[in-house]
């Protein structure tokens, strides 16, 4: 009888399990509740590129290795991102969300997993157009301190510059793009004044904890990544950050579907994931 | 026997899907995963037709969705979609794979560390080479592979370039696919 494979469980999935404990051993940072297939295929690539000739043969290098380690980070967090991407998101945001801000004295925003910044940049122009950034304290944070200075710097390629304008276009935006931004050696640098109300902060949503009490919560695009128990942690972690009545943002493919708190937020916009916390 | 369908499509696969996906039996043994490649736009209207012409339940799929026989589910716009080893799907919103998101290498290849030879992987027409990666990583585990006929196909740079990489076990007219799936998903 031909031998059943499915039965045999390949090296790579016994390797990799234990590679993700010594990179928690040694570093403290925790992929170990990351959808498997996600980091199997980032692992794969990094081992690819590296020419090593096994997971076990990478784990051995990781250990001795900060620098190997850091590349590692950038390997394991995506930092795919855009200027107002999904614009429909943000149409609905200044439709649905900024009434209820414009009620707040002062408002605490928490986006968590700001990447490289270009959504950060993308809420404070909405939020400037409301008149309301001045109002505002955004925290950033991302567990990536390398994006985490791109998004402080604010200067970003101008190769996607026409898709950037489209978007904030379709947005709702008030102005043009161009208001915002200096162009400068083939690079636009957004003005300062911008983030002048942003915080950008190193803070890791599988280790770190609240804190600070926040109106408003972005995190979009992080989730995706996490299995069904860490994408509850999470959600714990930001139903206890976020005031009554406060606002929840996720990716426009995110849920709370299968979280503890499924039933603890409406649905302000179930197309564009905006919720707001119920009272109770 | 096997345990999952997925296919793979871009330029011409509307049609092609139309061909292949009604003709399946209300009581098809496979889950079927598809990448069709459509750019930006959403897929809800096609997906839709899809379903109200089909005994099987066809929708956009969503993250965590328990992957089930009977069940069609098309990876959304900008989102890579991938097989979990407890058969869950997920999504990534990485990089661009032959400038597609979502891309059927990785869809194909994240099948096959799931489902190993337990998986029918299919080829049809398009215009990239999207596909013949994970075609050839469904073949090194042990599955089946299917491609439509490169010289019948409404595009054929795709399924050539399926052919190119790998040994396939079928290579059939479009309209001889859905008999070709049934056997295959009975199949011991």
């Amino acid at each position: 009888m031909e031998q059943n494979k499915s039965s045999v469980i390949d090296n790579i999935d016994i390797e990799i399990p234990l590679f993700l404990e010594a990179v928690y051993q040694k570093y403290s940072y925790d992929f170990r509740d990351y959808s498997k297939a996600h980091v199997k295929r980032r692992l794969l690539h990094r081992m690819s590129i590296g020419r090593f000739t096994s997971i076990s043969h990478m784990q051995e290098k990781v250990l001795r290795d900060k620098a190997f380690f850091i590349d590692l980070l950038e390997d394991l967090s995506i930092n795919v991102t855009e200027m107002f991407r999904d614009p429909d998101f943000y149409k609905s945001f200044r439709e649905n969300v900024v009434p209820t801000l414009k009620t707040y004295p002062f408002i605490k925003i928490w986006h968590a997993g700001c990447s490289t910044g270009e959504e950060v940049y993308s809420l404070a122009i909405l939020l400037k157009e409301e008149g309301l950034l001045d109002r505002c304290q955004v925290y950033a944070t991302d567990f990536n301190r390398k994006v985490l200075e791109i998004a402080k710097h604010g200067i970003y390629q101008t190769q996607e510059l026409d898709k950037f304008q489209r978007n904030y276009i379709k947005s709702g935006g008030k102005e043009k793009l161009s208001d915002y931004y200096t162009l400068k050696y083939g690079s636009i640098k957004f003005d300062q004044a911008l983030s002048k109300h942003v915080v950008f902060a190193d803070h890791n949503l599988v280790t770190d904890h609240v804190f600070a009490e926040v109106n408003l919560i972005l995190c979009r695009n992080v989730l995706i990544y996490f299995n069904r128990e860490l994408q509850n942690k999470v959600i714990n972690l930001f139903h206890e950050s976020l005031v009554h009545s406060g606002h929840l943002c996720l990716g426009s493919k995110e849920s709370l579907r299968f979280t503890q708190h499924e039933h603890s937020f409406a649905d302000i916009d179930a197309k564009q994931k905006i919720f707001k916390k119920k009272i109770g | 026997m096997n345990k999952a369908l997925v296919i793979g499509t871009s330029f011409g696969g509307l049609e092609a899907l139309k061909t292949i996906i009604p003709a399946l039996p209300a009581d098809f043994k496979l889950p079927i995963l598809v990448v069709l490649h459509i750019g930006d736009h959403n897929n809800d209207s096609f997906v839709q037709y899809l379903n109200g012409i089909s005994k099987l339940s066809i929708k956009e799929a969503e993250e965590k969705d328990e992957i089930k026989k009977g069940h069609v589910y098309f990876a959304p716009p900008n989102y890579h979609m991938m097989v979990e080893d407890d058969e869950t799907i997920s999504f990534s919103a990485d990089l661009k794979v032959h400038h597609s998101r979502p891309s059927i290498d990785v869809l194909f290849e994240s099948a096959a560390w799931t489902y190993k030879n337990r998986l029918v992987g299919v080829i049809l027409t398009g215009l990239n080479q999207d596909g013949a990666y994970g075609l050839k990583t469904i073949k090194d585990y042990g599955g089946t592979t299917l491609v439509e006929n490169p010289e019948n196909a409404v595009a054929s740079i795709m399924p050539k370039a399926a052919l190119s990489e790998t040994n396939v076990d079928f290579v059939l007219e479009l309209d001889k696919i859905s008999n070709k799936l049934i056997e295959l998903s009975v199949q011991d």
